[in-house]
């Protein structure tokens, strides 16, 4: 993370560098938890998809946190590296820990679908920079998309156990998504100011999805019960500090390190 | 900055051929002209010249690398000139030209199939294989294997006649 990818304008407002944040956060930390599974995934061909995917988000994340920074003058690098985990404002379904394949794909799935009806909506935002990250993203997103809902079909519509498995999965990952459409009160300014989109209103089209593959999946929608939340105010789950320790450990044992 | 005399015309069109001409790191055969990553060529408001380039993916490692070799060539020509990125309007594998096709399809790796207009679309669940041609055989009875294959902007197929795998550049 050396060279800016792009050269950064500030944004306009504190409250847009805060958002453009937020959104970093959850693609870095779900590209972190991504590749994770590098060298250890079922098959050779999906180790390199889950590094391909990873590698999209963290592209991503990085034109999203040096944007968000410039405001502050912070680079990547600093929000990245030097912050602590009060201080990284993702959702918690981004950082829950891989568990199975089975895990990993549900949160794919449940992620990318809400990613893509943010970023679709990012691109007509009044916000020339985060239009323009966003128009880019929204092709690549559509790909992780199609790849978690033909390994959803897989696995739902299997074998008795692979069946057994994605339930459970998605059973236990299910609470977790119901953070991506909290609406808060800076999510409401960002809205009023036409910059994104209110989360809550992507909720429908995101159930549309996700409902639609699931089925076809032969996999039951479980009932919302649980739903934990707190990663916008710095709130995470017990397995973040540990992602953060290795995420960080390089940089802050060897600061400025390059190559 | 417009444009103005004849002089400033030959230092761009000068800056221009140098940058043409740079490689893509990973698939060597294309240059970034070929790619349609080379934007525009023209003078920032403080009179500088710029080469403006613009990423395939948010994450390609390639962007870095091509950005200094850009540089490189350029400062030969005129070591004023500055290299910037810019995202928007987003990069598609449409702008790859029918020239940067061929040398693909020579190189072992099917060009792009066209995007589609609009929004991208989603399309879930079963449905009909895209027809993608071997570039080995010329044979369209294809598969995909992964959807991901060495590099972002590549999947992984495989030829059912001729038997052997290959890239496919994929449509963005």
């Amino acid at each position: 993370m050396a060279n800016p990818v792009t050269e950064v304008s500030a944004p306009a407002s504190a409250d847009v560098a805060t958002y453009a944040i937020r959104l970093g956060d959850d693609a870095l930390i779900l590209s972190h938890r991504l590749s994770e599974w590098t060298a250890r995934a079922p098959q050779i061909e999906e180790d390199l998809a889950l590094a391909n995917i990873a590698l999209d988000l963290l592209g991503q994340a990085r034109t999203l946190l040096a944007y968000g920074g410039a405001f502050s003058g912070r680079s990547e690098d600093d929000l990245a590296y030097l912050r602590e985990e009060r201080q990284f404002t993702n959702l918690q379904l981004a950082e829950i820990e891989n568990g199975d394949f089975a895990v990993t794909m549900v949160r794919q799935l449940l992620f990318s679908c809400y990613q893509h009806e943010l970023y679709r909506d990012l691109e007509s935002s009044t916000d020339a920079q985060l239009a323009a990250i966003a128009a880019k993203a929204v092709k690549e997103v559509a790909y992780h998309v199609e790849h978690a809902s033909t390994w959803l079909l897989r696995l739902g519509d299997g074998t008795e156990l692979s069946h057994d498995r994605t339930q459970a999965a998605l059973d236990a990952v299910w609470p977790y998504s119901h953070e991506l459409f909290g609406d808060d009160e800076l999510a409401r300014t960002i809205a009023d100011a036409g910059v994104g989109p209110l989360p809550s209103a992507l909720r429908e089209a995101w159930l549309g999805t996700v409902s639609d593959v699931l089925t076809e999946a032969t996999l039951t929608l479980p009932d919302d019960d649980w739903k934990p939340s707190g990663g916008r105010t710095g709130l995470h789950t017990e397995g973040f500090g540990y992602l953060l320790a290795e995420m960080q450990h390089l940089h802050r044992s060897h600061p400025g390190a390059q190559w | 900055m417009t444009v103005t005399t004849e002089t400033e015309l030959e230092r761009l069109v000068a800056l221009r051929l140098a940058a043409a001409g740079v490689p893509d790191p990973e698939i060597p055969v294309l240059t970034i002209e070929d790619l349609g990553i080379l934007r525009d060529v023209r003078f920032a408001a403080d009179g500088h010249p710029e080469v403006v380039l613009t990423p395939t993916y948010s994450g390609c490692p390639a962007t870095e690398a091509i950005r200094s070799d850009v540089l490189a060539r350029t400062a030969q020509v005129d070591p004023q000139a500055r290299v910037v990125v810019e995202l928007a309007p987003a990069w598609t594998t449409d702008w790859i030209t029918e020239d940067g096709r061929t040398k693909l399809r020579e190189y072992g790796i099917a060009p792009p199939r066209p995007t589609r207009t609009g929004p991208v679309p989603l399309q879930l669940g079963r449905r009909p294989e895209p027809v993608v041609q071997c570039p080995r055989c010329g044979s369209e009875h294809t598969e995909l294997v992964s959807q991901f294959g060495s590099t972002p902007c590549k999947s992984l197929r495989r030829c059912r006649d001729c038997a052997e795998p290959f890239d496919e550049f994929k449509p963005l």
